[in-house]
């Protein structure tokens, strides 16, 4: 089974659906025809420029450009786990820790990937190594971000909890222990939910491309599975990075609790 | 075997400089207006905040200690206590059944549900946890504030019998200067963050 190809007249039609109900949103006054319709042009520019990019990294198999793409992608992924705290931690810990924690996690996870369990040649090779990095990336971007969010909101709010323990000689691991296995849990619980009802209420994404592409709906699966434990084993990793890190972070070397460390509440 | 805390030039960016010692048995009452620093000062001793100064306990210095350790001799008491566990019992390793009894508890308290405890008792049950560590050096931060009358003379008692019965001693802040009287061996006031000696 081949591919077949969508024209740009194909891609037209279902545009065209967009634009009819950013026409009834007009009619209607519902007032989110003109987001509609941005969005459309986002997206449609974003894909495209990827498309273009992937094409070229997928021509030269430079270990350089591909290794910057890579970077780009953290760098995002980065800020994005930063954007959605409410407290984040000051100075460079603030962009720092979440970064880290993923490029530790995925960047390994996906190295591991290549190399020993599909066994890509060379193990760089863009066609694999993107998408596998994008889909560890997105994933484990989520989980350390709620993981952070939930340490630096509940320290937060059980502050005064936390000092009694500490003015009882409490160690700060000891203070810090409930709040610290609450966050992992958290942080664990977008990729359980997914492996739980994948195939079931929601065909996966990877799953149903390769489908579409045309490989046998087995193979499909086996990468699907594959690609779901990665990513169980790249959030858990990450969150755990970043929880173990954030909340040592969180007390300084005469174990006092150092919200000070933590920048204001977001509006 | 004497106890001794010596305080040399402690600082924040909020408490001026000041230098005392305690001797094993003293109680030293601090009084002063809200907002005047007395719990910074004591946090600081605490090691709660980030401080500076030469505090040595029985001739060995704060640093040779982690703060945990340093807690556990230096007690801090707030004026509201905090429980985090489901029952009381899981808020100390060792009670002492007779404190606790003299506190007016029985045994049966520990198996009690945290939610059920008025503030008055939870008060004095935190009197009982905080001296379960068998401190050297009780930092009291108005610890009768949210008792009545009755009550508090029982705190006082409590206290005051544990530094006859142990090598400790204790600062005692509070609004009322009839307790301090009746409580401390020595008073000072705090105003603006500096620590006034008052000599009697």
């Amino acid at each position: 089974m081949e591919l077949i190809q969508l024209s740009s007249w194909d891609l037209g039609i279902s545009a065209a659906l967009v634009c009819l109900l950013a026409a009834l949103s007009w009619a209607l006054q519902l007032g989110i025809g003109k987001q509609l319709i941005i969005a459309v042009l986002r997206s449609t520019v974003q894909l495209l420029i990827l498309g273009m990019i992937l094409k070229t990294l997928f021509a030269q198999t430079s270990l350089w450009l591909i290794a910057l793409m890579t970077l780009v992608m953290l760098a995002v992924a980065g800020y994005e786990v930063m954007a959605r705290q409410q407290r984040r931690f000051r100075g460079s810990w603030g962009y720092g820790l979440g970064t880290l924690s993923m490029f530790l996690s995925s960047f390994l996870i996906t190295l591991l990937a290549l190399t020993v369990v599909i066994g890509v040649h060379p193990w760089y090779q863009p066609q694999y190594l993107i998408p596998l990095l994008g889909m560890l990336l997105g994933n484990t971007m989520s989980g350390i971000a709620i993981a952070l969010d939930n340490l630096t909101r509940n320290t937060w709010e059980q502050r005064q909890r936390i000092e009694a323990q500490l003015m009882l000689g409490h160690e700060w691991s000891q203070a810090i222990a409930s709040i610290r296995r609450d966050a992992l849990r958290s942080g664990l619980i977008p990729i359980i939910n997914a492996m739980t009802t994948a195939g079931i209420v929601s065909l996966p994404g990877m799953m149903t491309g390769q489908i579409l592409g045309g490989s046998p709906p087995m193979e499909a699966a086996k990468y699907q599975l594959m690609i779901l434990f990665l990513i169980a084993a790249g959030s858990g990793l990450g969150s755990l990075t970043a929880i173990w890190a954030g909340s040592r972070r969180l007390f300084d070397e005469r174990q006092r609790l150092r919200l000070d460390r933590l920048s204001k509440r977001k509006r | 075997m004497s106890s001794t805390l010596v305080i040399h030039n402690l600082h924040t960016d909020f408490l001026q400089e000041t230098s005392f010692s305690l001797e094993s048995r003293q109680c030293l009452g601090i009084h002063g207006d809200s907002g005047s620093g007395k719990t910074l000062l004591l946090r600081a001793i605490a090691d709660l905040d980030v401080n500076s100064a030469h505090i040595t306990l029985n001739g060995v210095p704060r640093e040779r200690f982690s703060g945990a350790q340093w807690r556990r001799k230096v007690a801090l008491l707030p004026a509201d206590s905090q429980w985090w566990a489901e029952r009381v019992g899981e808020h100390a390793q060792h009670w002492s059944l007779p404190q606790l009894k003299m506190l007016g508890f029985p045994e049966e308290i520990l198996d009690w549900d945290t939610s059920r405890l008025s503030s008055g008792e939870k008060q004095r049950l935190a009197v009982a946890r905080m001296l379960s560590n068998k401190p050297e050096v009780l930092l009291l931060d108005e610890p009768t504030a949210n008792l009545d009358a009755s009550n508090s003379r029982v705190v006082e008692k409590i206290v005051l019998e544990y530094l006859k019965q142990h090598p400790a001693s204790a600062i005692w802040v509070s609004h009322d200067l009839k307790q301090l009287a009746r409580v401390s061996s020595a008073q000072a006031q705090m105003h603006r963050g500096k620590l006034l000696m008052e000599t009697s």
